[in-house]
């Protein structure tokens, strides 16, 4: 069965190792702090100027000068800290983040992701989209396989204007764990009971299928 | 100690006018400067450019202004919460630059900072980069950003002194530093205007050097935008 946002978050959370600063993005990157190993240390930043963030606060305890960038109000835990929109992109710039979680309308198989803007449409802006995906050496991609016509979203070439080129290493669907290599989207792994020829079907990008492709442990 | 302090906001706003470029602190709701954007209201200005990450909502923050044809062009990373923005940004009766967030920090702590402009990779490869200079440094591109040039920064602040001294509180802090001193005239508002000499000189986010009037904002109505909370176990 293919995976749900959920089990999409959970994979990527065996990708979280020990001492790692990771930028959530907006939407199921967001889960993952929820089913990150607890014997490991994170720090969770979020671009508009926290490190260190904890779960929702308690109804009735909520801050409205402490949000993240989904404009959710937050905790932070010991050892957080707080600082302005210049030195947070300088973490991220900086390549100090270690590791960064986002959504994605499209990818293609050199490495380009789109998440913006569908031109005449939804205009919502780039955020620190852009930011992250310039800068990033370890970005992870979270999103669904196809849309919801059943139209594949890993493409040969993004069609919707782009928010990065060449930036994406891996990408974990609803169907697939995949890594973006010189030759196309390399399939590593599969969700529970999907087919290799479920994800073919899936695919419109190259897709290199080299021996057998295992099922993902969640 | 040179005074910034102003009585209020209506003599804090002095010489603002129509066809200005102002740039306001805030992400989202948070950190907004609520007293100044409610006088811009009143004022009932004309054809402005606005500086701001976001563009609030349709009935507070810059909504406001929207919603009443105030502002001629936004410049801004992230406008998705502002059904009103869309409609007049889709529609062709608003100017939108909507460039990275990263970059918009950065292109004003460059007018603070007397930096003409600067060099970053984001929107490298993107129509954001389109028609701007480019760069190569060490095998990577970059795309050349201007400082931004405006007459009035709007922050907010939660504790001053009449010097012009600010400190921020959680991610309030957010765009408002770096927008301090990054236009003609900084405006600075703040919950509490605290006697000079009260704040520790260590504890200091923002030198007043920083700011050219500083005033207490009536009231704050800081509004949450997405009140998420968890239960507690029994």
């Amino acid at each position: 069965m293919a995976l749900d946002k959920i089990g999409i978050a959970k994979r990527i959370a065996k990708e979280v190792q020990d001492g790692y600063y990771v930028n959530l993005g907006i939407g199921i990157p967001t889960l993952v702090a929820n089913y990150v190993r607890d014997d490991i240390e994170v720090e969770f930043q979020s671009e508009n100027g926290v490190l260190g963030m904890g779960p929702f606060p308690f109804d009735g305890e909520e801050d409205a000068d402490i949000i993240n960038a989904g404009k959710q109000t937050i905790t932070t835990l010991p050892g957080a800290s707080f600082f302005d929109s210049a030195m947070s992109f300088s973490m991220i710039r900086g390549k100090h983040v270690d590791l960064t979680i986002l959504g994605a309308m499209e990818v293609s198989e050199n490495g380009d992701i789109a998440n913006w803007k569908i031109p005449g449409k939804m205009v919502k802006g780039m955020g620190g989209a852009m930011d992250l995906v310039a800068s990033a050496e370890n970005i992870i991609v979270a999103m669904m396989h196809t849309n919801k016509a059943g139209e594949s979203k890993i493409l040969k070439r993004c069609s919707l204007p782009l928010t990065g080129v060449g930036c994406v290493k891996k990408i974990v669907t609803n169907l697939a764990v995949l890594e973006v290599t010189d030759k196309g989207f390399k399939l590593l792994e599969r969700a529970p009971g999907i087919s290799v020829e479920d994800i073919k079907k899936a695919t419109e990008g190259t897709l290199i299928i080299e021996g057998d492709i295992p099922e993902m442990s969640i | 100690m040179i005074n910034k302090k102003v009585a209020n906001v209506h003599e804090a706003l002095q010489g603002v006018s129509d066809n200005m470029t102002f740039m306001l602190g805030g992400f989202g709701l948070c950190g907004i400067p609520e007293n100044s954007i409610n006088e811009l209201v009143k004022l009932n200005l004309k054809g402005l450019t606005c500086i701001s990450n976001n563009a609030g909502v349709d009935d507070f923050g810059l909504g406001l202004l929207l919603h009443k044809k105030q502002i001629k062009k936004m410049v801004s990373s992230y406008v998705g919460e502002n059904d009103e923005f869309e409609r007049q940004m889709l529609s062709g009766e608003l100017d939108v630059e909507l460039i990275p967030q990263g970059t918009l920090a950065e292109r004003c702590r460059a007018a603070q900072a007397g930096f003409p402009a600067i060099y970053t990779p984001a929107g490298y490869g993107t129509e954001v980069a389109e028609g701007k200079e480019t760069r190569e440094f060490d095998g990577k591109m970059y795309v050349l950003e201007h400082a931004f040039k405006a007459d009035f920064a709007f922050v907010k602040a939660w504790k001053g002194d009449a010097a012009g001294n600010l400190i921020f509180k959680g991610t309030a802090r957010n765009f408002n530093p770096v927008m301090c001193g990054a236009a003609k005239i900084t405006v600075a508002e703040v919950e509490e205007l605290v006697p000079v000499g009260t704040l520790d000189p260590n504890q200091i986010h923002i030198p007043g050097i920083f700011v050219q009037r500083i005033f207490q904002g009536e009231t704050y109505e800081k509004r949450i935008e997405q009140r998420t909370v968890r239960q507690r176990s029994t």
